[in-house]
């Protein structure tokens, strides 16, 4: 990344992180319904890995911790809001809601609800690509606890056995909902699970954005060779519950405050600072303009966007 | 007209459009260089290779989903699942992916993928290779659900599901692959929604779909040669959605219903059109329909037990005789 790209993912990651918080403040307003699942914390990993990527071109798929996969793809925030609202101008025509942003447009095929299955389906992704010929790959970010479905060891075996060209990124946030990581599985280090089925695997940091470009461009660039499929995990936190209902009794606020000394945003900021190429009021003017775009542009537009037509209700369900 | 038998028309129409569309491929168990279990892919993987006609592992769960995430950019999968008790693994991938992506994504995404499997009991294959789950699928919504009852319709409704831009679940019967029957010279495509009557009566309709048409056609001769009784024969190919303006014509006429199913009864396809009869046409029937269905067990291995679960054409003869007071 050179030093423009680097400012500029800084404030997309300013973006990602203002407009979660603000979707929290819209669910406390119930102006967001159902089931919300925040990103802060772990911003860097999809920028650095998406940096590395091409956004639009490959294809991502994902969970439901998914508004900020869609943005990195090329959706508008404001489709993505108006989605969260449940209006007609929603990236989903507010028929799928906060776990389900579809952006097919952008390449962004889905977030999906039940933990691990994006996997089989970013695998068939894959084999599509193989078999029309192009040079997209697929990328599936998922947590470390989809890791225990059954699916995970299916696909990865597959994904070998074909050598599709898929991209397995494991957001390893530490919690499987409320359960701890090392109460409920094994093996704790996510990427030697990969090596069970011969796939190459590594592991970094996933609170640096430099240090996860870095090891996504080495993964990327494996899997759009035609080498085959790669597993990266990422080590991060979210700060959030897991959903809004998680008031995070299962984990101590000293974790919490230990892992926010190394907020992605934080480190980006001040190495900026550092090299002289950005001033804290700099900043404090990108949280500024970022908070007022979202205000005036992203949270008025789902305002005033029409629901869907009750008399709609049953299209889509059959082509 | 070619005769020919079940297998066949399937592997004639995976094989047409295999070759029309180099986007359609089969996927499954053993479905490749063993040939299929049932012979539906004979020799294409000679023919298409090993990247369009895929060997899969023995991951049900796994491989579907990896068809219909395929589907989704533009892949026609044709995925066979070697029984239908092993469905069971798939479902997940089946109404949560599958049936639910087109909805849920505003119309932006479909599946359209075609899943096989064959079930129902055949020879002594115990409890956990011999269920029947089309009632399981007939109700998700999203997904088409058909089930061909002889060689011309395993034909038409497979090309016609591969078609087709929403998922379809093809219901296959594990005795009817070497069943034989007339499949048109060319080309053809079976309407995926829809009933078919069979045979014409007048004195009561029996509804069958898959093997139990059979049943039913059988049940239709013995009555007529031997009780004088005119029974209709409807074909319901369509289970999601199914027909309700074919069961109501037929009720309309026959005012009379007797509902053959190879499944249990507890919300089935038995209970679910005499539910349509009540909403469509409760005034027309002169009796109270009946159902006739397996045993609520699961599938015992002896052979006269096996039997005893399930219902055959003289269960029907019998339900008929019933409904008109002769038994």
């Amino acid at each position: 990344m050179t030093l423009d790209d680097k400012k500029r993912v800084l404030r997309e990651m300013v973006l990602h992180r203002r407009f979660e918080e603000r979707c929290y403040q819209a669910y406390i307003e119930r102006k967001i319904g159902g089931f919300l699942h925040l990103y802060p914390g772990q911003e860097a990993c999809c920028n650095g890995v998406m940096e590395a990527a091409r956004p639009g071109h490959d294809y991502v798929i994902t969970g439901y911790r998914d508004h900020v996969h869609a943005m990195k793809c090329g959706t508008d925030p404001k489709a993505v809001m108006a989605e969260l609202y449940g209006k007609e101008t929603g990236c989903s025509k507010g028929r799928g809601g906060s776990m389900h942003i579809f952006d097919v447009a952008h390449r962004f095929m889905g977030g999906y609800a039940l933990v691990g299955g994006p996997f089989p389906l970013a695998a068939g992704i894959a084999k599509g690509i193989q078999l029309k010929g192009g040079d997209e790959i697929a990328i599936c970010f998922l947590g470390d606890a989809a890791n225990n479905q059954g699916v995970f060891h299916e696909t990865l075996n597959m994904a070998k056995v074909w050598n599709l060209p898929v991209l397995f990124v494991c957001e390893n946030n530490q919690y499987g909902i409320g359960t701890a990581i090392h109460r409920s599985t094994a093996v704790l280090d996510q990427y030697k699970r990969a090596c069970g089925y011969n796939i190459e695997a590594a592991q970094c940091d996933g609170q640096d954005i430099d240090t996860v470009y870095e090891y996504a461009k080495t993964a990327v660039d494996y899997v759009r060779s035609g080498k085959g499929p790669y597993f990266l995990e990422l080590m991060t936190y979210r700060y959030r519950g897991h959903s809004m209902s998680d008031s995070r009794g299962y984990r101590s606020r000293d974790e919490e405050e230990e892992w926010k000394k190394r907020d992605p945003i934080n480190i980006l900021r001040d190495r900026l600072i550092a090299a002289g190429e950005l001033s804290m009021d700099e900043f404090t003017q990108i949280e500024k303009t970022t908070d007022d775009y979202i205000e005036n542009e992203v949270i008025k537009f789902a305002e005033e966007s029409p629901e869907p037509n009750v008399a709609d209700l049953e299209k889509y369900v059959l082509a | 007209m070619a005769e020919m038998m079940y297998w066949e028309g399937l592997r004639r129409a995976h094989d047409e459009e295999m070759s029309r569309d180099p986007l359609v491929i089969c996927m499954g168990e053993d479905i490749g260089v063993a040939g299929g279990t049932y012979k539906a892919t004979k020799d294409l993987y000679e023919k298409y290779g090993e990247k369009r006609v895929m060997d899969t592992p023995i991951s049900e769960g796994g491989y579907t989903g990896l068809g219909i995430g395929a589907s989704f950019v533009g892949i026609r999968p044709i995925i066979e699942i070697m029984s239908v008790n092993f469905a069971w693994l798939a479902m997940d991938q089946m109404f949560n992916s599958a049936a639910k992506v087109r909805y849920m994504s505003g119309g932006q995404l479909t599946a359209p993928c075609v899943f096989r499997s064959a079930g129902g009991t055949a020879h002594q294959l115990g409890a956990q290779h011999s269920a029947r789950m089309e009632k399981v699928f007939m109700g998700v919504a999203g997904l088409r659900v058909v089930t061909p009852s002889n060689p011309k319709q395993a034909y038409g409704l497979l090309k016609s599901a591969v078609r087709s831009d929403d998922p379809v679940f093809i219901y296959e019967h594990e005795l009817m692959y070497n069943m034989k029957g007339e499949v048109p010279d060319e080309e053809y495509f079976h309407p995926l929604e829809g009933s078919e009557v069979t045979r014409s009566g007048t004195d009561v309709t029996l509804f069958g779909y898959n093997i139990s048409v059979h049943w039913c056609l059988k049940a239709a001769d013995i009555l007529e040669k031997q009780y004088g009784i005119s029974a209709e024969v409807v074909d319901l190919y369509s289970l999601a959605p199914l027909d309700r303006a074919g069961i109501k014509k037929s009720i309309s006429k026959t005012h009379r219903a007797v509902i053959a199913e190879e499944d249990e009864a507890p919300v089935g396809v038995g209970s679910e059109i005499i539910a349509i009869i009540n909403e469509e046409c409760f005034f027309e029937l002169d009796a109270a329909p009946v159902r006739v269905h397996s045993a609520l067990v699961p599938q015992p291995y002896n052979h006269k037990l096996e039997m005893a679960a399930i219902p055959d054409h003289d269960d029907v003869v019998n339900a008929v005789l019933k409904l008109f007071g002769k038994a």
